[in-house]
């Protein structure tokens, strides 16, 4: 008996010590020299890698498939569109030399430059262009990001399946030549040739093989660096791209990407020396970062504004009065200064800081504060909504903020909650949900107030005046006025900049008279960079931009 | 034994029916959908998505559609990652989950039923304490409070462990740690109780007074006899361990199986969901079933051919 016991005993420590060892062997330091430090050590005399982290693993690197940041940050670094943003954040032509805009605005043709390649030394082709951008309209692609092509002509009757193929607008007129047709004058048609749906995918490659995106082996790209490796939850690596034409500009050898998805391990790395740039970071670290006025903190900007959806199908949400009042009693100041910490801005309106209008200067000017922060005035309101809707303030407590789970949301909601208990005399339920269940929710109106977020896809106050036309499908709070659909659709199919931006104006000082949202603040992307990083910038629509960055030890 | 192990495996196969039936249907009755997320995608893009999926077919017809599957040995395509399906992610996320979990395994039963052993054998004396205070400590620190402690305390301070991340045995030192401790206190305990009952027992007396030296007495009778209670939560604990620890795997940032579990459900992966289900499921049953039989060994009482397990 005992000795079956220990027979046992020992075949479980051998099995365990045999399934460890055999993964431990070819690293055991005994045995090789450790592969971490000489790695390291190479990084700081001779290549220059910049590492970092990408918080989760793309759910694919083909641009016609990307549906995120965790994608589009690696995609950003190899691949470029027509246009691209130059060292200055300036939107200049990539692989466009020069582009010509017919007298409606509505046809663009772009001609190529001439010492463009893939990263396998095919030359890049108009043809290249045509394919990609057809394939990522190709309903059986089912790609999430397609409407960023319905702006062409037939493109989004193709992709819904009502057109064919052969009647989207765009054209190879011949190798160097790419002639595009869009539906309607789209003031930033231009900026979005610079987006990551609509970057080119080397045509034979991709025709060859289908699956020529999934592997770093197989995958080809044209922009300033190549994937070189993709270990799956664990890190990709690109390295400097020697057939990219402007190959001179870019400084670094290549980018290390580690994909972990914890804010506060990384953060650990970061302060271990074992990234030079990273993002996001813990609230708690950058509200730090700050306080002590740390140079290596910065507060990159971003399109993007954090509201509370106001469900006007139910009582007595449809009064604007009570919206109105809802808005005018919360102190968004402190919301931003105590609570995010990140540098955020009070919220202005709807339409995010950074924004042009026709005339090149900051939109926001042109519109102003539409936001107000006045208790009495709220009050006043409030009581007035409330006779027109017959309900006490007591009725206030049947109703909820409707948030998907997280800390942050959190502490906002609960910030809210109680300026609204100080100020109006309401106490008002919170409510958190998986962040699915929210969604859900928000789409069958089964709710009364819900957190909502939105990050602009292109440069222009478009892509948030439009999220409450009446047949939007973002927009949850139900908001429904044909005076405001008509605003947006002018500015939609003028090309007279002075118009379309009137319009835009015209339309956001609307939305924000009716308050069918209540817009808290505009969000800011914090980063880290350690102090010999240079070059570094952040697109607003995008993260870091590390094309042009150097590291100086 | 033969009969008893055809009997075992018939009744894993209606398990693992029974457990896939019921995620399939709880699964697709849960609220939210793979493909629904904040923003504009409009109505036709996502119906394409459905379309491609399947999801768009009636319920009962996707369940048939996937149990045939699912018999071919083919989870199907994940819905989030256009690049792996789930038996790729599976094949991927499983040796390295399961080599932090034989390590962490290793380290439990190496320390744990020690720690028990002479926690029993010095009661109410320094190395009870001692052991015990691991024990409580091993028990009510969570372990995404003990992984925390241990990047701020050693992966910072010791310049070779690294803080997150996969690739050479160094980054398993800790996360392997981390994922033993819970194991390991929970042996000690086991271990310490039921030595202490043994230990009582006339037996051991019997063969104390007949002359046999005490090492021998506590290594041959009472460690053997006390050691069932251990044997017989390695089953859970081994499955626990080899498939991963999500809490563990996030913290260190491990490429392993256990974040799928979480993962996969907040993004309403469905096929992920199953498979990771399934494949949970099967390490269960099959370490269920290597228990009872080590039981067998060990323990002569226990005889399977007998009716009643």
């Amino acid at each position: 008996m005992k000795k079956k016991l220990s027979l046992l005993l020992s075949i479980l420590l051998i099995a365990a010590i045999l399934v460890t060892g055999c993964s431990k062997s070819p690293d055991d330091p005994a045995i090789t020299q450790d592969p971490d430090t000489p790695d390291t050590e190479e990084t700081s005399s001779g290549t220059k890698i910049l590492r970092t982290n990408n918080g989760s693993e793309p759910g694919s690197l083909d641009p016609a498939l990307a549906q995120g940041t965790h994608e589009s940050w690696v995609l950003d670094h190899t691949f470029e569109g027509l246009m691209k943003l130059d060292k200055n954040a300036k939107l200049v032509e990539g692989m466009a030399k020069e582009y010509k805009v017919s007298d409606d605005s509505l046809t663009y043709t772009f001609t190529l430059r001439d010492d463009i390649k893939w990263s396998n030394g095919d030359p890049v082709t108009a043809e290249d262009f045509e394919f990609s951008w057809k394939r990522a309209l190709d309903p059986e692609l089912a790609s999430d990001y397609a409407h960023q092509l319905y702006y062409i002509k037939g493109g989004e009757a193709y992709n819904t399946g009502e057109g064919s193929v052969d009647d989207v607008a765009v054209k190879a007129l011949d190798e160097k030549t790419l002639e595009v047709t869009l539906e309607a004058p789209t003031a930033y048609f231009l900026e979005l040739t610079a987006f990551y749906t609509l970057y080119p995918v080397n045509k034979k490659v991709v025709e060859a093989n289908p699956d020529w995106a999934k592997d770093a082996k197989t995958h080809v790209s044209n922009g300033p660096f190549t994937l070189t490796e993709w270990e799956h939850d664990a890190s990709i690596k690109i390295r400097k791209n020697s057939n990219y034409y402007d190959a001179a500009s870019v400084k670094l050898d290549g980018v290390d990407f580690t994909i972990i998805d914890d804010e506060n391990t990384t953060w650990q790395g970061y302060e271990g020396g074992e990234y030079d740039l990273l993002l996001p970071l813990p609230q708690a670290v950058v509200a730090q970062m700050k306080a002590n006025d740390n140079p290596e903190l910065v507060i990159g900007g971003e399109v993007a504004t954090y509201y509370y959806n106001l469900n006007s199908k139910v009582k007595p949400f449809n009064n604007p009065k009570i919206r109105k009042a809802l808005s005018m009693t919360i102190d968004r100041q402190t919301i931003v200064d105590k609570i995010t910490q990140g540098g955020q801005i009070a919220a202005e309106g709807v339409v995010s800081f950074g924004m042009k209008d026709e005339n090149g200067k900051e939109y926001r000017d042109g519109v102003g504060q539409l936001i107000t922060y006045n208790v009495e005035e709220g009050k006043k309101l409030f009581e007035e909504g409330l006779k027109e809707e017959g309900m006490t303030a007591a009725d206030f407590s049947n109703f909820s903020i409707l948030y998907n789970t997280s800390e942050a949301h959190k502490k906002i909601a609960q910030a809210v909650q109680e300026m609204w208990r100080t100020n109006l005399g309401i106490e008002i339920q919170l409510e958190n949900v998986d962040f699915q269940v929210k969604l859900d929710r928000e789409k069958a109106g089964d709710y009364h107030i819900s957190r909502a977020g939105w990050i602009g896809d292109y440069m222009d106050p478009m892509t948030f005046v439009e999220l409450w036309l009446s047949s939007s499908s973002f927009n949850d709070a139900k908001y429904n006025n044909p005076e405001y659909d008509k605003l947006v659709l002018t500015a939609r199919s003028t090309a007279d900049q002075k118009v379309r931006f009137d319009a835009m104006r015209e339309a956001e000082k609307m939305v924000m008279e009716d308050m069918p949202i209540i817009p808290l603040y505009f969000y800011t992307q914090p980063f880290a960079q350690k102090p010999y990083v240079t070059g570094v910038y952040k697109p607003l629509v995008n993260y870091p931009k590390l094309t042009y960055a150097d590291i100086n030890k | 034994m033969k009969k008893y192990l055809l009997k075992r495996l018939i009744m894993s196969v209606i398990t693992l029916w029974a457990i896939t039936t019921i995620t399939f249907f709880l699964m697709h009755a849960i609220p939210g959908n793979p493909f629904a997320k904040e923003g504009k995608m409009p109505k036709v893009v996502y119906e394409n998505l459905q379309k491609k999926y399947g999801l768009d077919k009636p319920l009962s017809q996707q369940y048939v559609i996937y149990l045939k599957n699912l018999l071919k040995g083919n989870f199907g395509e994940s819905m989030k990652s256009r690049v792996e399906t789930v038996n790729d992610m599976i094949r991927r996320g499983f040796p390295v989950s399961a080599q932090l979990g034989l390590q962490a395994l290793l380290v439990a039963l190496i320390f744990g039923p020690t720690l028990g052993a002479l926690a029993a054998l010095y009661q109410n004396k320094l190395p009870d304490y001692i052991s015990m205070i691991i024990a409580i400590l091993g028990i009510s620190v969570p372990s995404f409070i003990m992984g925390t402690l241990f990047i701020q305390f050693i992966a910072r301070n010791v310049s070779w462990i690294p803080i997150g991340g996969w690739g050479t045995w160094k980054h398993t030192a800790l996360p392997s740690l981390a994922l033993a401790m819970m194991p390991l206190a929970q042996m000690a305990r086991l271990m310490r109780s039921s030595m202490l009952e043994v230990l009582g027992q006339d037996y051991i007396k019997t063969a104390k007074s007949k002359g046999i030296t005490k090492p021998a007495v506590i290594i041959k009778h009472a460690v053997r006899n006390a050691i069932l209670p251990v044997i017989s939560i390695l089953g859970t604990t081994i499955s626990n361990l080899l498939v991963g620890s999500f809490v563990i795997e996030k913290i260190f940032g491990i490429p392993g199986l256990g974040m799928f579990f979480v993962k996969s459900i907040n993004n309403r992966d469905y096929t992920l969901i199953m498979g990771t289900t399934i494949f949970y499921a099967i390490i269960l049953i099959v370490m269920l079933l290597f228990v009872d039989i080590m039981y067998m060994f060990i323990d002569p009482r226990i005889k399977l051919t007998k009716e009643g397990r």
